[in-house]
């Protein structure tokens, strides 16, 4: 039989225990179970149940009756806020997205580049708004619409403006200003992980490349340190997708609901309004399948193109 | 030996920078960061600030970025604020420090478990489950808004606290995060070993397996906290006596521009434990994101 060696260096016999099992064994069953339900109960059942809500006419209270495709129907034909939320909807995900998406890898590559404590105090640094969990409070005080919020009474001060603006009723700023305060608070999850990833590249690979006549740092980062970072990048991005696909929430506590002439109505306030204001729920849900089939489009289209870049 | 060793690599870094940085992009960059640094830190900064501010120099016009005689007035008004709310201000606190310490407790717990499953058992149905988790990275609370809030409604956990614990225990980037953690940080051999020694799958669990991924759970508690933290609940709570701080803070900030130092005030106060938790954890956060990685 075949000697091997272990992971402590011992030499042992082929022939052992195997810890990574194709048998479903009780113990692995029990520890998944309270995950699985809450997963299936919260996420999967949601889900599932919003695809068959769609077709059917539901208020919470009332049997739901079934209505075929009426609500897809009344969506594309009778709704007019619903192009309304779709169009912002894609001005959000259009814009922030990749710009959050290329931010929190660009200022993690460029972070880098020092020493671990700079780097730490740094990483600190940018990814405090993402942290600070309600810190658009900030900005709503900062652009308050009377004379007193700090941007008004500056610009006034200044001589630039003769009125205060209502800078979130206005639909003019409204919309730019939710963009500001959402990229922001978008060096979340996926900046960690872009400096954890950047941190972890093969050193070995920079030597190398400067061996074989690398001679600056975007060739570097083309030909090196993207391809590493293949499968950061991917993680980086679904938590991006995610992130510009909930804008609401900011959108909601900055510019009110509804907001004026719907300027920041996305696809998911929309959503909220004819779910828990109207309790239309079978309408509630088609909307809802339609922003799920969204987000998956642009999820495999994300997976496409790093996979294309090999 | 670690401190030479780290030497070691910093003059291993330079060998190659040498050929690959300019001082002129150098420049650029730093120059770059610093600007976005300052988009990012300013707001904080101007919140901390303006919570020390009187109240003549919070309607000052012109208005001045820095404090100049600083005071703790909107500090210590904040008690007599909150006394005008229906409930009393330690139940907003005591709300959110219990929904918090609960989700992160539990979340650290199903999810470790889960990864745990995750990570070690190759059968078909797993590997399905984990199939799902990682599509499932794609949606949030929010995104599943309504459909959640149906089965709320089913459960009859609406105006619970339970409709807060329960869809934050099942956070999919916590086990996908941890699954991954396990993957290189927990040696299989070493499990073997245990598994030889006569150690059962749970103990395994708990003794070995859970000590190595401690960086992992860290993570995991820093994310959880922070979100839970920040909760509010949006139709789902009606009493008064179950909402949280932010619900609160939203409360004060509500009644007008004289009260903008003391909503800064509330907003430093409610940034400190979130920021606590991430010093303490940073390390272990590095750690466990550089295995984040996902395969499409």
């Amino acid at each position: 039989m075949k000697a091997q060696v272990d992971a402590q260096g011992r030499l042992r016999n082929k022939k052992r225990v195997s810890f990574a099992q194709d048998a479903l064994r009780a113990p692995f069953v029990v520890m998944l179970l309270p995950f699985l339900i809450l997963f299936l109960v919260f996420t999967i059942i949601p889900i599932g149940a919003s695809v068959v809500l769609s077709f059917f006419d539901y208020d919470v209270v009332n049997t739901p009756s079934f209505i075929g495709l009426d609500n897809y129907l009344r969506m594309f034909i009778n709704d007019y806020e619903f192009p309304i939320a779709v169009a912002n909807t894609l001005k959000f995900s259009v814009v922030t997205g990749p710009i959050s998406f290329a931010l929190a890898f660009m200022l993690a590559w460029m972070i880098n580049e020092f020493g671990p404590k700079t780097r730490s105090v740094l990483s600190f640094l940018f990814y405090s708004p993402a942290l600070v969990g309600n810190g658009y409070f900030i900005w709503q005080i900062m652009f308050s619409g009377d004379s007193y919020g700090y941007i008004n009474s500056l610009l006034l001060s200044m001589g630039l403006v003769t009125d205060p603006i209502q800078w979130f009723r206005d639909p003019n700023y409204a919309f730019g200003i939710v963009m500001i305060v959402q990229l922001w608070m978008s060096m979340g999850i996926s900046f960690l992980a872009n400096i954890a990833g950047l941190n972890n590249v093969d050193e070995s690979l920079y030597e190398a490349g400067a061996i074989d006549g690398v001679r600056n740092r975007w060739a570097e980062l083309w030909y090196i340190t993207v391809p590493s970072m293949k499968s950061i990048l991917l993680f980086s991005a679904v938590m991006q997708v995610q992130a510009t696909f909930s804008i609401s929430s900011i959108a909601t506590t900055l510019t009110g609901f509804p907001s004026v002439n719907h300027s920041t109505e996305t696809i998911l306030t929309h959503i909220t309004d004819v779910g828990t204001v109207r309790f239309d729920m079978g309408y509630a849900s088609a909307l809802s399948v339609f922003l799920f089939a969204m987000m998956m489009i642009v999820r495999l289209g994300i997976g496409r193109l790093l996979v294309s870049k090999d | 030996m670690k401190e030479r060793k780290l030497r070691l690599k910093v003059a291993k870094k330079k060998s190659y920078k040498r050929f690959t940085r300019s001082t002129a992009a150098n420049i650029i960059f730093v120059s770059l960061l610093l600007l976005a640094g300052l988009f990012m830190v300013l707001p904080l900064i101007y919140s901390i600030v303006t919570s020390f501010k009187p109240l003549d120099e919070l309607l000052a016009f012109p208005p001045k970025f820095f404090v100049t005689r600083p005071t703790m007035h909107n500090y210590t008004v904040l008690p007599s604020l909150l006394d005008n709310l229906q409930v009393p201000f330690s139940r907003y606190a005591f709300n959110s420090l219990f929904i918090s310490v609960a989700i992160t407790v539990g979340h650290i717990l199903i999810a470790g478990m889960a990864a745990f499953t995750l990570s070690n058992c190759k059968h078909k149905f797993i590997s399905t489950v984990f199939w799902g988790v990682q599509v499932a990275l794609l949606f949030n609370g929010y995104t599943l808004g309504i459909p959640q809030y149906i089965i709320f409604s089913k459960l009859g956990i609406i105006d619970t606290y339970w409709v807060y614990i329960l869809p934050a225990l099942q956070s999919t980037t916590g086990v996908f995060l941890m699954k991954q953690y396990m993957d290189v940080s927990v040696p299989k051999a070493l499990m073997e070993a245990a598994l030889l020694d006569g150690a059962g799958y749970y103990r395994i669990f708990w003794n070995l397996v859970m000590p190595l991924v401690k960086p992992a759970w860290l993570t995991l508690a820093l994310f959880a906290f922070r979100d839970a933290w920040a909760i509010q609940p949006s139709g789902t709570i009606f009493s008064e006596s179950l909402k949280t701080l932010p619900v609160a803070m939203n409360q004060i900030a509500a009644s007008g521009i004289a009260r903008s130092g003391s909503v800064m005030a509330a907003t430093v106060l409610l940034m400190i434990p979130p920021i606590a938790v991430y010093l303490v954890s940073q390390s272990n956060v590095m750690e466990t994101m550089s295995s984040a990685g996902m395969k499409d």
